[in-house]
């Protein structure tokens, strides 16, 4: 039976139990007798209870079943194979999941045969008896907690008490997803630095993975080098490039917008910046690539200058406009957020409007926009569809703006993008650079929250 | 039961619209300040109507009222602070050492230098006890040097009552002194623009007793030099710093006087009525 199934069986069972129970209290009430809670509060006492701890059985016992199978069916695999150990195992464990499923490769081995009727078997049995016992929780939840009910119960409390749970988890789900991921990059890091030495990634200033497969091959035609620091330079150069078109203008039409415009101009204006927000990066990228970058090159060139066709300008450039609307947005509220006494207060000592907002206004403001500004860095730290479409692949260690240049994230794609084999250097190397650009923006990000929260200290 | 019966024929009185002329001695010899005919719209409100007064020279007038009364909106047009609010409409004439304050071409900016504030919370700015001080002469352009400005300071806050508690912190934000310093702070910070006339938004309304009680030994101090006009709930306060009284009614201005005939022998009904608690 299908999991759906399954679950829209347990929600029948709840609301059964819900309406059973929220009925039985009103009666009761209408007959006279008082109550701590309303009548709903009960009903969904027992339907919670109904629902909540057999739903939750059935999704820890279909996570385990499988890793029960995984583990008996190694008892059908032949002895070289588990001798072998390692990727035979997980090459046996493969087919026997594919005959399950009914793909078919060819003729099956015979131990392949009888080790996948014997996973349906298990699959078949252990689906009945999930059921059942779901069912059978299901219905003793609600029955016991029906029994629970008594003039003096709180359910009122009690099913606060469980919405409680539900919320924490909630956001448990969230910080359990966060160490995951840095988990998985994590332990592909560290393969990374058995077969790199970390140094050597850290500080060196060549990267050229694409000769990993020649320097294996043993063919000649040069060693595949991992230096880090050009990737880097490359996104420091076009972030800082994002920067200086991103903070002042998004920092001057926050101004604008909070401190000059009237209300109603307010309200048209703000929308259709946010707008910029909504544009799919790739569609930046083209404007980057098939706009941006020949005007530049075309520009640079007419004042003599050499100018690569996808250069770190022109992809720094449009990443700004990208990234004006976090800026402007964030400030903007950041500012709304001053108090009016303290623009009364400059009003009052003869301050002019420009006056009241350099000098009062914006310096109160300036750690919450030093945040907005952080995130629009994180932003365009990590950003890379632009690059990769409009500032090129080559891994120069440059900082002259009309070059070509790479960003961390433009190289991740590149390495990862096709058929891979995982044991190799060029590969993992991939990780490495996620995790360091992890580190990166967890360390801004962490900067712009303390800097939040001593904004909060700064007035009332 | 006729006490209640009075207030409500006293509120028909003033919603027909019939505008209360007001009682009371308007005029001074030497004026200050002179006020002629001024009306208040807020959009379609009619927020002050057609009020006469005259503020003279270095002496306290107190502005009470009931709640609603008109009488904040007032003292915002002595310094034009209204202009920030943008359905703000305002008429008649206003003066300050006979010159229109609202004539084409006066420049709000050193209008609110010469007429300064203090409002109803303390607002100082997020900056060190000194920078809240030298703000003002520093927009202005009041100092030449360091040790000019150093002076500025030193005597705002001294005037204000505040340099002993304050002097070995200068640099510390003023937003962490208590709420009583804070509103000397911001009062220090007013004069030392060195303004002619200082508006008081219910000053101590934020303030314990005794943080009310050292503002209002300043209000004393600071009459010596400055005129000051004083909008004020409390009418113990009004009593206890003010030379003149002016009691607003519902946009009206109903009765001006020397602050002891009016709280002892007010001429008119309703502030009669207000003085004794009758409503408010």
């Amino acid at each position: 039976m299908a999991f759906t199934t399954q679950l829209s069986l347990l929600l029948i069972i709840a609301l059964a139990f819900y309406t059973f129970a929220k009925r039985s209290v009103t009666s009761a009430r209408n007959r006279g007798e008082l109550f701590h809670s309303l009548p709903n509060y009960y009903g969904l006492w027992v339907g919670l209870a109904a629902s909540l701890p057999a739903i939750l059985l059935l999704i820890l016992w279909s996570v385990i079943d499988i890793q029960l199978f995984q583990h008996w069916v190694r008892d059908y695999y032949p002895a070289e194979i588990l001798a072998a150990g390692g990727s035979q195992e997980v090459v046996a464990l493969a087919k026997v999941e594919n005959l399950v499923a009914g793909i078919r490769f060819g003729d099956p081995e015979a131990w392949v045969v009888e080790a996948s009727s014997a996973w349906s078997a298990w699959e078949h049995s252990s689906t009945t008896a999930k059921t059942v016992v779901a069912l059978l929780l299901s219905i003793s939840g609600g029955f016991v907690a029906y029994r629970k009910i008594s003039n003096q119960f709180r359910a009122r409390n009690a099913v606060e008490r469980i919405l409680f749970w539900a919320l924490i988890s909630a956001s448990t789900i969230a910080i359990l997803t966060t160490i995951g991921i840095v988990l998985s990059v994590l332990f592909e890091t560290i393969r990374f630095f058995q077969l790199v030495p970390p140094t050597e990634f850290i500080f060196g200033t060549e990267w050229n993975p694409q000769f990993e497969g020649a320097e294996r091959a043993g063919t000649g035609g040069g060693d595949a080098k991992y230096g880090m620091l050009p990737m880097f330079a490359g996104t420091f150069l076009i972030s800082a490039i994002a920067l200086v078109v991103a903070v002042p203008v998004g920092l001057a039409s926050a101004i604008y917008l909070a401190e000059y415009s009237t209300p109603k101009v307010r309200a048209t204006i703000k929308p259709l910046l946010e707008i910029l927000a909504g544009v799919p990066t790739v569609v930046y990228g083209f404007f980057a690539a098939l706009t941006v970058a020949p005007m530049i090159k075309q520009a640079g060139e007419s004042v003599g200058l050499t100018v690569a066709s996808e250069s770190a300008l022109a992809a720094g450039l449009v990443m700004g406009v990208m990234i004006i609307p976090f800026v402007s947005s964030l400030a903007d509220d950041v500012i709304n957020a001053i108090p009016q006494a303290l623009r009364d207060a400059a009003y009052g000592l003869g301050s002019t409007k420009s006056e009241t907002t350099r000098q009062v206004v914006l310096p109160a403001a300036l750690p919450g926009i030093v945040a907005a500004v952080i995130l629009a860095v994180s932003r365009a730290v990590g950003e890379t569809m632009i690059v990769v479409m409009a500032a090129g692949l080559a891994a120069n260690l440059s900082f002259n703006p009309l070059d070509a240049v790479t960003t961390v994230t433009s190289q991740i794609v590149t390495i990862l993008v096709g058929d891979q084999e995982f044991e190799s250097a060029k590969t993992l190397s991939a990780f490495a650079l996620s995790t360091m650009l992890i580190i990166l923006t967890l360390g801004l990000n962490f900067f712009a929250l303390q800097i939040v929260k001593k904004y909060r200290e700064q007035y009332d | 039961m006729t006490s209640f019966k009075q207030i409500n024929d006293a509120t028909d009185l003033t919603m027909e619209n019939a505008i209360i002329k007001t009682t009371g001695n308007v005029f001074v010899d030497k004026p200050r300040m002179s006020a002629r005919n001024v009306n208040v719209y807020y959009g379609d409100k009619h927020a002050i109507r057609d009020v006469t007064i005259d503020i003279a020279e270095q002496e306290v007038i107190a502005f009470i009222g009931p709640s609603g009364c008109g009488k904040s909106t007032f003292l915002r047009t002595l310094n034009r602070m209204n202009d920030t609010i943008d359905i703000c409409r305002v008429s008649g004439e206003i003066a300050l050492d006979g010159e229109n304050i609202y004539a084409p071409s006066v420049d709000v900016v050193p209008l609110r230098a010469r007429v300064g504030m203090v409002f109803q919370k303390p607002n100082p700015f997020p900056k060190s006890i000194y920078d809240n001080i030298a703000y003002g002469p520093r927009i202005h352009g009041l100092a030449r040097n360091k040790a000019e400005l150093d002076d500025i300071v030193q005597s705002a806050l001294e005037r204000a009552g505040l340099w002993n508690e304050v002097k070995d912190r200068l640099d510390q934000p003023g937003t962490g002194l208590s709420g009583g310093q804070q509103q000397r702070l911001c009062i220090a910070r007013a004069i030392a623009v060195s303004p002619e006339v200082i508006l008081m938004d219910e000053p101590c309304s934020a303030l314990d007793p005794i943080a009310t009680a050292r503002v209002e030994e300043l209000i004393e101090e600071l009459k010596q030099q400055y005129t000051i006009v004083i909008v004020t709930h409390s009418m113990q306060q009004a009593a206890r710093v003010s030379d003149r009284t002016a009691y607003f009614h519902l946009g009206d201005l109903v009765e001006v006087g020397r602050t002891e005939q009016i709280f002892t022998n007010p001429s008119h009904k309703l502030t009669q009525d207000y003085i004794t608690g009758r409503f408010g």
